[in-house]
């Protein structure tokens, strides 16, 4: 007859925490053994920086900045650069997608549901494991930046202040990628369906042009995306030049609105993945 | 501690307009090894994954390990294993690494994962492999991680679903003897499989089902007897003496025989001398034999013999879609 073994004490913090930082650990374990993967994730928003930097850089004027042309291209990358660090972490909602489907696919949902583990903590362990590779992300990102320009200026509080917000608004985008990975029927799918929303949400904003230049009937659209301001918080705190913003309460309280964002977003999407999840098998 | 490791009730599962079980009764006694027969889409993996707590069940009730599935869900999971028909691990990671996470999230203490983990790599021949990732695992390799992943709590009763579709005979062979040991352990098993052959090898009753319906239940000599036993099969060549051929098949068969084509069909009983009687009585007739062979009843055979209609076609409306082909023999 077997024997049954001894299990370990609640944790202090729950086992929803304690079960998702062992799910945590391995999914970045996972990453070190796929670098081509993490590789490609990088080379994106770096090409990125580079088209934008010197393609658009004198084609786009920042309104109360700039004199000659090349101050004006300088400024661009000022101001490009909080907005390619938005789009970025807003794309890692991509990955968390395609993760999902695949662990789905696998089989991997079978066994986790069938474990006496935490229920939420599959979701948590990920998500935050897919928020936590964006710090890589985002210093390779910052060390592109400098080569093309851009500095931070406003002190090195506020610059931490800004890296932790991008980090908050990727783990709260992650959770909704997670829930659009848990409703696909495949990987295939999944990886389509984790792209095409975060197109309109990143560039229906003030990442890359100032709301100014768009048509009237958008720029309240554009203001109360919360990529907006993010992205205006973070030139915020870099020092960065920010342009002239229409007069919206979001653009008016940026830091608060973004925070205020990322947890409505992470208790709706985490409370409907975690239902979503435990109803879930392999697929 | 109950006598029952699994009592189920009545179980309905019902997916949409589509009734996938029909209301299974089943018990499973402790130590006691149960093999689930079927074809695809009878509602084999349905039963597994209710008994599992991963599917609620429309009506009916089950209990594993004297807890409710569906009020004490968390309870069950601490009794069971379960391998299902995917290898579930993940291939990025080691075998020990996989072992070591799932272990962890069994909330059990760190060092005994370590020991149990290396101790049950070695007894499924990985320890060579432990510490490269899955992915360049063979197909067997993966099924035993996989079966060892749901060892790592020492569970008293482990649920294995299909554990050796889509592996090849040395592998099959492989894995029937870990089962075998398991059990041998006090393991309570419950086993799917389409394969009549592995169920007869592995399992001390088997609970047929079709259709999500259990059709016939009993050791594997009480189906047999039910089948027939062994069968021989003739090819005539010759059209018009397929009438001759039947006649003298009948004289050494132990129930009618079956003609499709040129091909007949018969239970037999005694083995291997039946085939001599059979090719004498054949050539009493002056009936000339393309092909004589004597087999082992199939899945097919089973299905024939107990719903009138072959195992592979008209399956139930599945709730396994998706599942990847498989031959049978």
């Amino acid at each position: 007859m077997t024997a049954s073994v001894q299990t370990r004490k609640r944790p202090l913090l729950g086992w929803n925490i304690s079960d998702g930082v062992v799910v945590s650990r391995f999914s970045l374990v996972q990453t070190l053994r796929v670098p081509e993967l993490m590789f490609f994730s990088l080379v994106q928003p770096v090409i990125f920086v580079l088209l934008f930097a010197y393609v658009f850089g004198g084609a786009i004027p920042i309104a109360g900045t700039g004199t000659s042309a090349e101050d004006a291209a300088n400024i661009y990358r000022n101001y490009l650069m909080p907005g390619i660090f938005g789009q970025t972490v807003a794309f890692a909602a991509a990955a968390s997608t395609v993760g999902m489907a695949e662990a789905m696919s696998t089989g991997l949902i079978d066994r986790f549901r069938s474990l006496p583990m935490a229920s939420g903590a599959v979701l948590i362990g990920r998500t935050f494991a897919d928020a936590a590779r964006q710090i890589l992300v985002l210093l390779v990102l910052s060390i592109t930046g400098f080569l093309v320009g851009w500095r931070i200026t406003g002190g090195i509080w506020n610059a931490i202040c800004a890296y932790l917000l991008l980090l908050l608004f990727a783990y709260s985008v992650t959770w909704v990628g997670a829930s659009i990975g848990l409703a696909m029927p495949n990987v295939e799918t999944a990886s389509t369906a984790g792209l095409v929303w975060l197109f309109p949400l990143t560039f229906l904003s003030n990442a890359f042009v100032p709301l100014s230049s768009m048509p009237s009937w958008l720029q309240p659209i554009a203001a109360y995306n919360p990529v907006s301001t993010l992205v205006l918080a973070t030139r915020e705190l870099f020092g960065n030049p920010t342009g002239i913003q229409p007069d919206y309460w979001p653009l008016n309280h940026p830091t608060l609105y973004t925070i205020g964002s990322c947890a409505l977003v992470i208790a709706i999407f985490a409370t409907l993945s975690i239902r979503k999840y435990t109803k879930t098998t392999a697929k | 501690m109950t006598d029952e490791a699994v009592v189920a009730v009545g179980l309905v599962k019902e997916f949409g307009s589509v009734k996938a079980l029909g209301g299974i009764d089943l018990t499973v006694k402790r130590g006691q090894v149960v093999g689930l027969l079927g074809p695809n889409g009878a509602g084999k993996t349905t039963v597994v994954r209710i008994l599992s707590t991963l599917l609620m069940p429309t009506s009916g009730y089950a209990k594993v390990a004297g807890f409710d599935v569906v009020k004490n869900p968390a309870e069950v999971r601490r009794e069971i294993g379960l391998t299902g028909q995917y290898a579930a691990v993940n291939e990025y990671l080691t075998g020990r690494e996989n072992l070591t996470m799932f272990g962890a999230l069994y909330h059990l203490p760190a060092k005994y994962v370590r020991e149990k983990s290396a101790e049950l790599l070695e007894s499924f021949d990985l320890t060579d492999a432990a510490d490269r990732p899955a992915k360049t695992y063979s197909g067997g390799m993966r099924r035993r991680l996989d079966l060892a992943s749901s060892l790592i709590a020492q569970p008293s009763i482990l649920f294995l679903d299909e554990p050796t579709t889509g592996l090849d005979p040395r592998s099959r062979l492989g894995m029937w003897d870990v089962i075998n040991g398991l059990v041998a352990d006090g393991t309570t098993v419950l086993l799917t499989t389409q394969y009549l052959e592995e169920a007869d090898q592995l399992a001390d009753e088997i609970v047929v089902i079709d259709h999500g319906r259990v059709i016939a239940q009993g050791t594997a000599e009480t189906l047999k007897d039910q089948i027939g036993g062994d069968r021989i099969e003739i090819s005539v060549i010759d059209p018009t003496r397929v009438n001759d051929a039947v006649n003298a098949i009948k004289t050494v068969s132990s129930g009618e025989p079956v003609v499709e084509g040129l091909t007949i069909s018969a239970p037999v009983s005694g083995g291997s001398t039946v085939l001599v009687s059979a090719i004498r009585a054949l050539d009493v007739q002056g009936v000339e034999v393309g092909d004589i062979l004597l087999r082992r009843p199939t899945l097919d055979d089973v299905f024939l013999s107990l719903t009138g209609h072959a195992a592979e076609e008209d399956a139930a409306p599945s709730d396994e879609p998706k599942k990847r082909g498989k031959g049978r023999k």
